[in-house]
């Protein structure tokens, strides 16, 4: 790896770190069910990012985007299948607040 | 092309809309800041030269999940204008320390003197996009008919209501 790539490389990891502690705090710090969501996906945006700078950084560009299509399809069907769930949660409890979402409790 | 002013840019564009969409107490303006950072994400992959990567992020992820936010949103709105002001208050004193947190870590990591530039492990040479998603990682496409078969099982037994267990039985 040379200088330059290596500087990019450093950079890139940088904005990724950041960006997964936005997500990771918005996971974390939020009680809306669907701002949760939102947190997943960016923490998503992030691992993408982060294998197609490792893909590129290593010259195998290729492998790099059949994984970045396959995070594509599964985070597609997670969000689907979670906005679902949200909805009914919203029907049955009128209400978004993951902290009160305890009625299998005990 | 590899430290250029584009890349840079782009990356701090793509922590901005990050930001941003979080920081924002409007959900809907989230649900759009989340669009944006996946329009900066596609422009970033076509520079790293993953075209095919990019086309599936922009017409999936700014395309089709913005969609499911949007509908998701519109469908769970809190009814009342004071239970929107009560909320967007409460969020701003929790999120009030993201900015500080951000500049510390970033800080940190800067200064860590991780190394990053370790050796490249002896992998076969770079092939053609279609040749590693159709040869080399076949069992992947296998794996993502499951998921997308589950996803659609799941969805379907989400909005089945007990009506429709009912009529089926006449």
């Amino acid at each position: 790896m040379n200088g330059d790539m290596g500087a990019f490389f450093s950079l890139s990891i940088l904005f990724i770190v950041l960006l997964a502690m936005t997500a990771l705090y918005c996971i974390l710090m939020s009680r809306n069910l669907i701002r949760i969501l939102i947190g997943l996906e960016l923490l998503t945006k992030g691992v993408t990012l982060l294998i197609a700078v490792a893909g590129y950084v290593t010259g195998r560009m290729a492998v790099a985007q059949t994984f970045v299509i396959t995070i594509i399809v599964v985070e597609v069907v997670v969000i689907a299948v979670a906005a679902g769930i949200v909805i009914g949660v919203h029907r049955h409890n009128h209400d978004l607040d993951a902290t009160r979402l305890d009625n299998l409790r005990g | 092309m590899t430290l250029d002013m584009t890349n840079m840019v782009l990356l701090m564009a793509l922590l901005a809309a990050g930001v941003w969409t979080v920081m924002t107490s409007d959900l809907l303006r989230s649900a759009i800041g989340l669009a944006v950072t996946s329009v900066i994400l596609t422009l970033l992959l076509f520079q790293l030269g993953g075209p095919m990567a990019a086309v599936f992020e922009l017409s999936v992820c700014a395309g089709l999940i913005t969609v499911v936010f949007i509908s998701t949103i519109s469908l769970t709105k809190p009814k009342t204008v004071e239970v929107r002001q009560a909320y967007k208050l409460r969020r701003l004193t929790r999120f009030a320390f993201l900015p500080l947190i951000l500049i510390l870590v970033g800080y940190y990591v800067s200064t860590s003197h991780v190394r990053l530039d370790q050796k490249v492990l002896p992998l076969p040479a770079s092939v053609d996009v279609r040749y590693a998603l159709w040869a080399l990682r076949r069992l992947d496409l296998v794996g993502q008919i499951l998921i997308i078969l589950a996803g659609i099982f799941g969805v379907v037994v989400l909005f089945k209501t007990k009506n429709d267990g009912e009529e089926e039985k006449k």
